[in-house]
């Protein structure tokens, strides 16, 4: 008789146990979805903010520059990119997550050809730089190449840089691969004023770069840049 | 790996928090039965108990010891102490022989030969039904000794342990000990009700002569003789009881240094022991302490060491990413980052949840314990200082107990073969 109660009381404090983690598993599911649907909820402000820019620039084009604002702030844009990346390695739903990856490709292409056309007609001061890498393998130097590019984006304002996953599955982006030839193979890569740069890059390389980029979109040759210091 | 280390996780804090659990449905089972008593109480008969105390150097505490025993409210003529001295080098000899002149007091004096071989030279002194012992730091409530033996009522019990508190802490380490030690209060109170219990502490556990005439004196069994006696007598199927308001103090070590020490034999005391009574784990006729006690003793030393692993393994995970990332930007830029914090980087995964559950299933074991010694639920920073201290310490003194019981394993094993060598030579001699 005492056994068998020994029994029961074995079998009732598993399924109690059991009930305890399900509950943690649940939680977590729902901060998880809780946090996908903030990324979606930014994303789609910052969809509104681009649309709206276009048909802003659309409009006025004619008109005077001062009427154009920046489409998204260049750190909105990493912010997101920024909560994204943490999400696909620590909220566990990938679906969701992949969709929202490729969306952001999409609005992040969309701004950069919004903002060189903006840059371009208004002569604002800006840096583009398109940057590739991949989730795929082991990219050590991909993680380096992203710590070297978000320290220039805190120290540059006017510079804005747009990271493409190699292996998000979306026509616009694997366009982008071809129209710059990148090969899963180089990876990190770089293209800043149309040169491709394959490999790790330092930040004193990638620095020299966005200067030059600079002076290239000032009109009058006599004005000269700030030094900055690293 | 990631994946592999994340599954042997939530295995071992399944099995913790089942251990918590398990307490806890018994402790809502059995609490009407959980008998704190306030004040002195009448027994009906007084049992002849002797009480010995072996002191190696304790010449600083001994007296305090004494005292304690002398003033147990029970008749003089009933209760007889036996102190022996173990060869101590200080003047414990000089301090206790003043206690001589109390008809009820016998010292004695023999060669160091560690603490098991004290009892049983007092032992073989003992004439009365009962028989306890009594470290020599620790002193007894003077109400303990009746309150225990009403647990003797039961013709079945043979053996009962009491609470054993931590001393008026000094310090934090003791005050780390004292949430510890009040926590154990209730663990071991929960395995009296299942008939789990594993150790019947050196602190004041008293027995009936019995245990000792049918099953044998005391053993050597690693320095942990109170841990072998107890899983001897569960082996026999003898019962043990604990008596929660039998109060002993106890004064816990007070440097992290004596800590240690104390913690490395009481492990590796544990672990040799249940080398030595592995037969018992998960056989049906030693109930709990086959399914339970010893099963979820060996939990906890692996999961102490596995979250000791992970957490040191992630700290140099850490310091690798830090200085890649000094080194590749220098250490003018590592530092902005943690400056904004977005709830949206606050981890949420399931871990998190799982280790709040544990966690919170320790505390409240801790307070329930507490609970039954003081009578109400009482927050306080021992509870914290607990919690650090010993994620922090444990892991240092269950590596070295599991390395010193793996080598001397080996080193037994060695000898072991050196005798039969030795034999094999004597016999061609001859």
């Amino acid at each position: 008789m005492q056994q068998q109660s020994d029994w029961k009381r074995y079998v009732i404090v598993f399924f109690i146990t059991l009930a305890l983690f399900l509950t943690a598993i649940y939680l977590s599911d729902y901060f998880g979805n809780k946090k996908v649907a903030e990324l979606k909820s930014i994303q789609d402000n910052i969809s509104i903010d681009i649309l709206s820019s276009e048909t802003q620039f659309s409009l006025l084009s004619e008109l005077s520059c001062k009427n154009v604002s920046d489409s998204v702030l260049a750190g909105e844009l990493a912010d997101l990119g920024h909560k994204l990346e943490w999400g696909e390695k620590n909220i566990d739903s990938s679906g969701e997550l992949t969709y929202l990856r490729k969306y952001y490709s999409l609005l992040e292409i969309k701004d950069y050809i919004l903002m060189k056309k903006v840059s371009a007609r208004c002569g604002k001061k800006a840096a583009f730089i398109l940057y590739f890498y991949t989730t795929a393998a082991n990219c050590s130097e991909c993680e380096n190449e992203s710590l070297v590019l978000s320290t220039l984006r805190d120290k540059y304002p006017e510079l804005r840089v747009y990271s493409f996953d190699y292996t998000t599955d979306l026509s616009a982006v694997k366009a982008m691969l071809d129209i710059y030839k990148i090969q899963d193979t180089k990876l990190p890569a770089l293209v800043i004023d149309d040169n491709l740069l394959t490999g790790f890059q330092t930040i004193d390389t990638v620095e020299a770069r966005i200067k030059q980029s600079f002076k290239l979109q000032t009109p009058k040759p006599a004005t000269t840049t700030k030094k900055t210091t690293n | 790996m990631n994946s592999f280390s994340n599954i042997i996780f939530y295995i071992l804090t399944f099995l913790s928090v089942y251990v918590q659990v398990f307490f806890l449905i018994t402790f809502f089972e059995k609490k009407n039965k959980i008998l704190v008593r306030k004040g002195s109480i009448d027994l009906d008969e007084y049992h002849g108990v002797t009480v010995i105390v072996p002191c190696y150097n304790e010449a600083q505490t001994i007296q305090g010891t004494i005292s304690s025993l002398l003033d147990l409210d029970y008749p003089k003529d009933k209760l007889n102490l036996i102190i022996v001295d173990d060869g101590s080098r200080d003047n414990t000899w000089e301090v206790i022989k003043e206690f001589e002149k109390y008809p009820n007091v016998k010292v004695l004096h023999k060669e160091n030969g560690g603490k098991y071989t004290a009892l049983n030279l007092g032992l073989k002194y003992t004439e009365t039904p009962f028989v306890g012992c009594l470290d020599s730091d620790s002193f007894v409530d003077s109400q303990a000794l009746k309150r225990i033996m009403t647990y003797f009522l039961d013709k079945d019990t043979m053996a009962v342990a009491p609470s054993v508190v931590v001393d008026k802490p000094k310090n934090i380490l003791q005050g780390a000990q004292k949430a510890e030690y009040d926590m154990a209060i209730y663990n071991k109170k929960m395995l009296a009700f299942l008939g789990g219990i594993h150790v019947t502490p050196g602190p004041f556990s008293i027995f009936r002569k019995k245990v000792f005439e049918d099953l044998g004196p005391y053993r050597h069994a690693h320095n942990t003789e109170d841990q072998e006696i107890a899983l001897r007598m569960q082996k026999n199927h003898y019962k043990i009881e604990h008596c929660p308001d039998a109060y002993v103090y106890t004064i816990a070590p007070n440097s992290v240094k004596k800590l240690y020490r104390q913690r490395l034999r009481w492990i590796y005391g544990f672990i040799r022991n249940v080398i030595d009574y592995r037969k018992l784990l998960f056989r049906k006729e030693y109930g709990t302490v086959a399914f339970f006690t010893l099963p979820s003793g060996i939990i906890s030393v692996l999961s102490v060491i596995f979250l000791f692993g992970m957490v040191i393994s992630n700290i140099i995970h850490f310091i690798l990413k830090k200085i890649a990332q000094i080194n590749t930007v220098g250490i003018n830029h590592t530092t902005s980052q943690s400056l904004n914090f977005d709830f949206f980087f606050f981890d949420t995964k399931a871990i998190f949840f799982v280790s709040i559950i544990l966690y919170t299933s320790v505390v409240v074991a801790l307070l329930l314990g507490r609970r039954m010694l003081e009578g109400k639920i009482r927050f306080s920073f021992d509870i914290l200082y607990f919690m650090i201290i010993y994620s922090v310490l444990a892991p240092f003194w269950l590596l070295k107990a599991i390395f010193n019981a793996l080598r001397s394993r080996e080193s037994s094993w060695t000898l072991e073969r050196e005798v039969k060598i030795a034999k094999k030579q004597n016999a061609t001699t001859i």
